[in-house]
């Protein structure tokens, strides 16, 4: 099987790399490169006459001039080469005709996927065949492991990862190549573009981290290892086997809209074009993501056993990053679409937030930074960093020819807008992507700069990123409450009142509950922020709601349905909009499940059989400790009756593995979830002393929520995918006997 | 007159807020367990697990231990915040500080977001005034009208639009 993987993955290769060739070679034939199409960008205007307005035309005319000059220098090195290969073209135009070269890149790229696909498939054979002859598999998994964590072993080290991703932007691509009739030309430079991608990561596989390498001296027939080393047991947990792969479908999605961006770039297509093909795309893509963040943090919480779901690890940050921009982006978009605004904007956004994508997977592997995620660090950074300079140049190549071809098409008309929400949206998203980056990233540049590390950790993001989060929340309330265009002040004024009452009630309820920052006479930062987070959203909520009944009074008068039908007519007929703000509640939602870490409470305790701890509400007593065994790990566990009100509600069993392959050990969390709060119980070991267990219970309130909060996201994601309704679906919808007055809003109707 | 008294009342409420979240700010934590909680958060466990010290808790940590006997020690022995800081950054090196210090080189790192976020904030008013003039405000005499599309760029993107509906093709 390792000899079929290896094959699979050089034919992939190959044909990666004949899809890149072809589909380039293809469409510069159908569009030759002249430098007479990019002729400089006139003057800009002095906005307001000012001194500061004639200097910033000024050096917005060296800027260009400087970036013109670089762009026509690298054409017109191009340009011999170009002639040379003119002469290749000619020959290969005369015995094939671009069009039906191209569509040969794209059935290479079909092949392609099928090829990867078959790697993949031989790499989870091997480890389901116990094929302990391959490195990858002896390393990643044993006879013991349970089946699902055998698919699992797939992505728990560096090759198989990157087999994962390779696979995956396969399929990505066969989707996009068969979905080529929506628009030929412009598929078809996104299918190279994603070749590229492709080949990048095939030549990884094959170069620099071959998932198929065999044991050190083996020879066909010879002996192996009798079992294998097993999974690392932080891996062995429900939420991995779909957690990376939902995060990978997420990461690797985004080289989609970027292929499309860039491939529209480089065509001069007009920016709707491309924006309306992709949403679908991004926002699946945008979905896997955030459903990967949340299950990573759902894995954290449940697997790591410190009570906390969010480290601000570098590799956490490095998922987080392409979330923001990705989700700028979306935002951004709308912009473009309504306005023609902000088209170049909106082109870095995806460039970046791809890069951004590259970025992660280089700290994830490279082990740039330290992390806890050190079960899959590497040396192919290097790899990574000369394909993200290639990319940029790429992408900053093309701009600066295209970059006339970004002309803003309408303008603002008022501070007070839609419109301006949207940049001050994109302006705190981007800026807390640079506050995460740069917070990653600054370790290494204090230790350049100063010789010694510094770590950035918790505090730093406490103090710098949640206040910025907290104006996003802000955000997210303001921005449905204003109008495109414009709006007058008093209007403005009227679509504030109720959020405003929402949020001083929820401060006068707050603090008469005891969420006090100012309890016992210090001070608690984290307590003020989550009473910040509970006022805000609660006004944002109000807000939302408001919007949802407003529009269904509307529809409850216009058609005499009831509220429910209301609502459920009015999300039909603009699913973009109100599923949008469904997302907007589950943000809320999760929002408020975050601040509750502000009250979390815990006890750490040596409990002896039927003695007693206390946390909140409950009281747990230990009625027994015991130890299991199967063939993948020993466990030892207690067994634990929990009491509230003096009443026995439940009972939990907190547990320690240790996994015999590796022996390593794990705990096991147990975890009562109520709305309220989380019991949340720990087996941390036994006193080597008196034998007894030591026991940590944690009471965290509002932590269900988060996991709501990504519900009602998904929930509304999937809204907002459904096609709105249409007068023409709508008529379809409509019993027989009323059909006759809707007749005429059919397509083709009179 | 309404307008200037009005200006000065939200003036100075804007200032007394100011002062009422600085002070809230500027009020630490005072008995010895909230300082323990307060402080652990601000410190890293040193044996590599990359956890806060106030919230490592993996089994057999050789050093969570000893460093949380250290901290309830300082506070005990009456060291400010910062000393007990500072005697760990000099014991355990720069790395056992959860954030970067705010002084010399490692000031940058917490000043750079705001002041990303100040540029950032001045580009976007620049921007939506470039864009719309605020409300529509005329462009000054003798200012270059924003230059028009051309007519042939124009005509190959309706052109493209056109041509590139369903059916697509080259």
């Amino acid at each position: 099987m390792a000899a079929f993987g290896s094959l699979c993955l050089l034919i992939a290769l190959a044909l990666a790399a004949y899809n890149l060739l072809a589909g380039a070679v293809a469409l510069r034939l159908l569009v030759p490169v002249r430098l007479a199409d990019f002729p400089p960008a006139p003057a800009p205007r002095n906005l307001y006459g000012s001194w500061i307005g004639r200097n910033f035309a000024r050096l917005r005319v060296l800027i260009d001039q400087i970036c013109f000059s670089l762009a026509v220098a690298a054409v017109r090195a191009y340009n011999p080469l170009a002639s040379a290969a003119a002469r290749v073209f000619d020959w290969i135009s005369v015995r094939i005709s671009p069009e039906r070269l191209a569509d040969t890149a794209r059935r290479a790229g079909i092949a392609g996927f099928v090829a990867v696909t078959g790697a993949a498939f031989a790499l989870v054979w091997s480890v389901f065949t116990n094929d302990f002859s391959i490195t990858y598999i002896l390393d990643h998994s044993n006879r013991a492991l349970p089946i699902p964590y055998k698919f699992a072993a797939l992505w728990s080290g560096q090759e198989g990862s990157l087999l994962l991703w390779a696979w995956l932007l396969g399929t990505y691509g066969f989707v996009l190549r068969l979905r080529h009739k929506t628009d030929v030309k412009l598929y078809a430079y996104a299918g190279t573009i994603l070749a590229g991608v492709q080949l990048f990561f095939l030549s990884i596989l094959v170069f620099a981290a071959p998932p198929f390498s065999l044991l050190p001296g083996y020879v066909a027939g010879g002996a192996v290892p009798a079992d294998g080393n097993g999974l690392n047991p932080l891996l062995q947990y429900p939420e991995m086997v779909i957690h990376p792969p939902l995060l990978y479908l997420g990461y690797v999605g985004f080289s989609v809209p970027f292929a499309f961006a860039l491939g529209a770039l480089m065509m001069r297509y007009p920016g709707e074009k491309w924006i309306r093909i992709t949403r679908t795309w991004t926002l699946v893509t945008w979905l896997f993501l955030t459903c990967g963040i949340f299950l990573g943090m759902h894995w954290a919480y449940a697997v790591l056993g410190w009570g906390g779901y969010w480290g601000w690890d570098p590799v956490e940050n490095a998922s987080f990053m392409p979330w923001l921009t990705g989700t700028a982006f979306l935002h951004s978009v709308m912009m473009q679409e309504r306005k023609g605004m902000m088209k170049s904007w909106n082109v870095w956004l995806i460039f970046s937030t791809f890069l951004l994508t590259l970025l992660g997977t280089l700290l994830t592997r490279a082990g740039l930074v330290s992390s806890v995620h050190a079960f899959a660090q590497s040396s192919i950074g290097t790899w990574f960093i000369v394909f993200m300079c290639i990319v940029l140049a790429v992408c900053i190549f093309t701009y600066i020819l295209q970059r006339r071809h970004l002309k803003t098409e309408h303008e603002l008309e008022s501070l007070v807008s839609r419109e301006s929400s949207f940049l001050f949206n994109n302006l705190v998203l981007l800026t807390a992507c640079f506050v995460i980056l740069w917070g990653t990233l600054f370790p290494i540049l204090s230790e350049f700069v100063e010789g010694s590390k510094v770590t950035v950790g918790a505090p730093f993001y406490n103090a710098v990123a949640v206040p910025i989060g907290l104006f996003l929340l802000f955000l997210t309330g303001v921005g449905p409450l204003l109008p495109w265009r414009s709006t007058s002040l008093k209007a403005v004024r009227r679509n504030f009142v109720l959020p405003s009452i929402a949020l001083w009630a929820t401060v006068i309820v707050c603090f008469a509950v005891g969420a006090n920052p100012w309890k016992g006479g210090a001070f608690s930062s984290g307590v003020f922020y989550a009473l910040v987070g509970f006022a805000l959203a609660a006004a944002v909520l109000t807000a939302i709601v408001s919007e949802f009944l407003r529009g269904a009074a509307v529809l409850m008068r216009q058609t005499g349905r009831n509220i429910f039908a209301a609502l459920w007519l009015l999300t039909r007929r603009n699913t973009r909009r109100y599923g949008g703000y469904l997302v907007h509640i589950g943000v809320v939602i999760s929002v408020v499940g975050l601040c509750g870490a502000a009250f979390n409470r815990n006890i750490e305790s040596e409990l002896g059989l039927h003695s007693s701890m206390s946390v909140g509400p409950y009281t747990l007593t230990q009625v027994g400790a015991t130890q299991d065994s199967n063939d993948n790990f020993d466990s030892e566990y207690a067994v634990m009756d929990v009491y509230k009100g003096g009443q026995k509600v439940f009972q939990m069993t907190p547990e320690k593995r240790v996994y015999h392959s590796s022996g390593q050990p794990q705990t096991m969390v147990a975890i009562h979830s109520t709305p309220e709060w989380d019991l949340y119980v720990v087996y941390e070991g036994t006193n080597p002393d008196t034998g007894q267990p030591i026991i940590k219970a944690f009471l965290n309130p509002l932590v269900g929520w988060i996991w709501i909060g990504l519900v009602v996201m998904v929930f509304g994601t999937a809204i907002a995918l459904v096609p709105s309704l249409t007068p023409a679906t709508a008529a379809l919808r409509v019993p027989a006997a009323q059909t006759a007055s809707v007749t005429p809003a059919l397509k083709g109707g009179a | 007159m309404a307008t200037p008294l009005r200006f000065a009342f939200w003036t100075r409420a804007a200032q007394a807020l100011l002062l009422a979240v600085a002070i809230c700010l500027s009020v630490g934590a005072t008995d010895a367990s909230s300082r323990f909680n307060n402080l652990g958060h601000r410190l890293m466990c040193t044996c590599g697990c990359a956890q806060l010290l106030g919230e490592c808790n993996h089994v057999g940590c050789p050093e969570s231990g000893r460093e949380r006997s250290e901290l309830a020690a300082a506070i005990a022995s009456g060291l400010t915040d910062q000393q007990i800081l500072d005697s760990f950054s000099a014991k355990y090196g720069a790395t056992v500080l959860a954030a970067p210090p705010t002084k010399g080189f490692d000031l940058v790192a917490w000043i750079a977001p705001f002041a990303v976020f100040a540029a950032a904030l001045l580009g976007t008013i620049l921007l939506i005034r470039r864009w719309g003039g605020l409300g529509g405000k005329p462009l000054a005499a003798g200012i270059e009208e924003p230059a028009a599309m051309d007519p042939a760029e124009r005509e190959r993107m309706e052109r493209v639009r056109r041509e590139t509906g369903s059916e697509g093709g080259f």
